[in-house]
């Protein structure tokens, strides 16, 4: 009996030697670069510089507050946004919300770089495009990272036990009074995981800000793909990345549940089959 | 009284949504309409034509790049659904500690930033090769497609009753016809779903690709972007009746999807 169960448990071992190679290492090895330089002979020696460097030099700074300003006007206008829309769609009660909600996620399916495309493309044409880079680059995140949004709130909604609704309002309580008492506060997991799922895309994409900022707009993101691909410098692309995890890292915690999130995270996608 | 109030909130909604709606679908209906325009910028004048369309089909560079994209789509998935349904039985048979190690370092692919991986991936096969390959291309894929096969198929193992396989090694199956006629089946439906995931995620990749594809190499996303960047006007019109297409399929994909699932909805009652 025991070898049998044995023989089961040996079908982890590929994807063990897969999450070792291929996730353990590589990010071993971003940990490494980033605090570490290349001496003339090729050999690596230890060095804080890229660390100091990042935070003394204007530029970078810059980028780093524009990343984290464009994320929270994102985030803010993608919740605003969102939350009636999953609200409506949760709690109306109306027939075939299930398809007004495919509806709202399908053009998820659309390849994003297709979708941003033809946003540059309206954006030209009502004269955008060229003009306003950082209205350009918060429309197109919000655009692309607005399912992330509804999603969660629309599964946290739904879950809501209509019984406490009723009781608010036998107990006298008004529409605007529940749902700020009572609706609000229930549905917090899915705010939380919602900004938690929009911040750090729109830390990091730069195919919106690239596309429909006129490349103007440097958010993290972008700095690590010039440091790999221009500059050449993986030591202080590593530490650009290790920085912006700290960031996701900081925001998961602010925003209260990190475990909760992670669990709501790995549905995101889960829940379009 | 409470009837009018309702209605007008019903209404409210309504137009709510509606115009949600309208925004999210007005730059793929303007595609759609442009696609059918000679003007090669979208409002310079143009008559209605199949131009742009047949153009694209007669593009050897673009069908192959699509073709390039779907190989890479098909390939991905199908290795991280194996990979991933494989290890995720292995994890649900591993003790405690394993379990919860493994599933932990499964996460970190999904909680990482996309391009955190893309750059860990590239500095490896930077410092292990100096180039990358087909080969790096296709491990980007599965490390980003295979983390969601496991969390497909996990929830599926949980719920499967187990006695079935103790029943099928009591009646003479041997673990291994055990194993792929007794638990796959029950965790088919897990496995679809990883593999259509892994489908989706690996044609709508931009960063992960860009960063481990070999220089010659382009999928959809990475030819969009440089044709874009670059203001292509060769290109941009065929982009357009691209996409009006992809669209399509995707409308036809969705159709069937709501159909199936209200006939299933149907059947249960």
């Amino acid at each position: 009996m025991k070898k049998l169960y044995f023989s089961r448990k040996q079908l982890c071992i590929p994807y063990s030697v897969f999450l070792v190679l291929f996730v353990f290492i590589p990010m071993l090895l971003i940990l490494v670069y980033a605090f570490t330089q290349e001496a003339a002979d090729g050999s690596l020696y230890f060095s804080f510089d890229n660390f100091l460097n990042f935070f003394t030099n204007s530029s970078k700074l810059q980028t780093l507050g524009v990343s984290v300003t464009v994320s929270f006007i994102t985030t803010f206008f993608c919740l605003i946004i969102a939350y009636p829309v999953a609200y409506i769609l949760a709690r109306s009660g109306w027939k075939h919300t299930y398809v007004l909600l495919m509806l709202f996620i399908m053009p998820m399916w659309l390849n994003f770089v297709l979708r941003i495309t033809a946003l540059r493309e309206l954006l030209n044409i009502i004269g955008f495009l060229g003009k306003y880079d950082y209205v350009n680059t918060v429309i197109g995140m919000v655009y692309d990272f607005l399912p992330f949004m509804i999603l969660p709130l629309y599964n946290s909604l739904q879950k809501l036990d209509q019984s406490l609704l009723e009781a608010a309002n036998d107990l006298g309580a008004g529409d605007v009074h529940t749902f700020l008492h009572v609706t609000l506060p229930l549905s917090m997991p899915g705010i939380l995981s919602g900004i938690t799922m929009v911040f750090m895309p729109s830390m990091t994409n730069y195919v919106v800000s690239e596309t429909l900022g006129n490349s103007n707009i440097t958010i993290l993101g972008k700095m690590i793909e010039e440091y790999f691909s221009t500059y050449d410098d993986m030591h202080m692309g590593s530490m650009i990345a290790i920085i912006l995890l700290v960031i996701i890292f900081l925001t998961m915690l602010l925003s209260g549940g990190f475990k909760e999130n992670a669990d709501e995270t790995s549905s995101r996608g889960a829940n379009l089959w | 009284m409470v009837n009018k109030r309702q209605a007008i909130k019903n209404g409210v909604s309504g137009v709510y949504l509606a115009i949600i709606l309208l925004l999210i679908y007005a730059p793929i209906l303007l595609l759609l309409f442009a696609s059918f325009s000679s003007a090669r910028i979208i409002g310079e004048g143009g008559t209605f034509s199949f131009e742009w369309y047949i153009r694209l089909f007669q593009s050897e560079r673009v069908m192959g790049i699509l073709l390039n994209t779907v190989l890479l789509a098909v390939i991905a998935a199908t290795l991280s659904t194996v990979l991933g349904t494989m290890g995720a039985i292995g994890i649900f048979y591993s003790n405690k500690r394993t379990s919860a190690l493994l599933q932990g370092a499964n996460q970190i692919p999904v909680v990482n930033a996309e391009i955190v991986t893309a750059l860990a991936l590239a500095i490896l096969f930077a410092a292990v090769t100096l180039q990358r390959t087909y080969f790096s291309l296709v491990v980007g894929h599965l490390v980003l497609c295979t983390p969601f096969v496991l969390i497909s198929v996990i929830p599926k193992l949980k719920q499967m009753d187990n006695n079935l396989y103790e029943a099928a090694l009591d009646l003479g199956a041997s673990p291994t016809q055990a194993l792929f006629r007794v638990v796959i089946p029950q965790i088919a439906s897990g496995i679809v779903s990883g593999f259509m995931l892994s489908i989706t995620l690996s044609l709508d990749d931009y960063i992960i690709t860009s960063f481990t594809k070999p220089a010659t190499f382009d999928t959809l996303s990475t030819y969009v972007y440089n044709a874009v960047k670059n203001e292509s006007k060769s290109d941009l019109p065929l982009i357009r009746a691209l996409s009006a297409i992809v669209f399509l399929i995707m409308i036809i994909v969705v159709v069937v999807l709501i159909v199936r699932s209200s006939r299933k909805e149907e059947q249960s009652r």
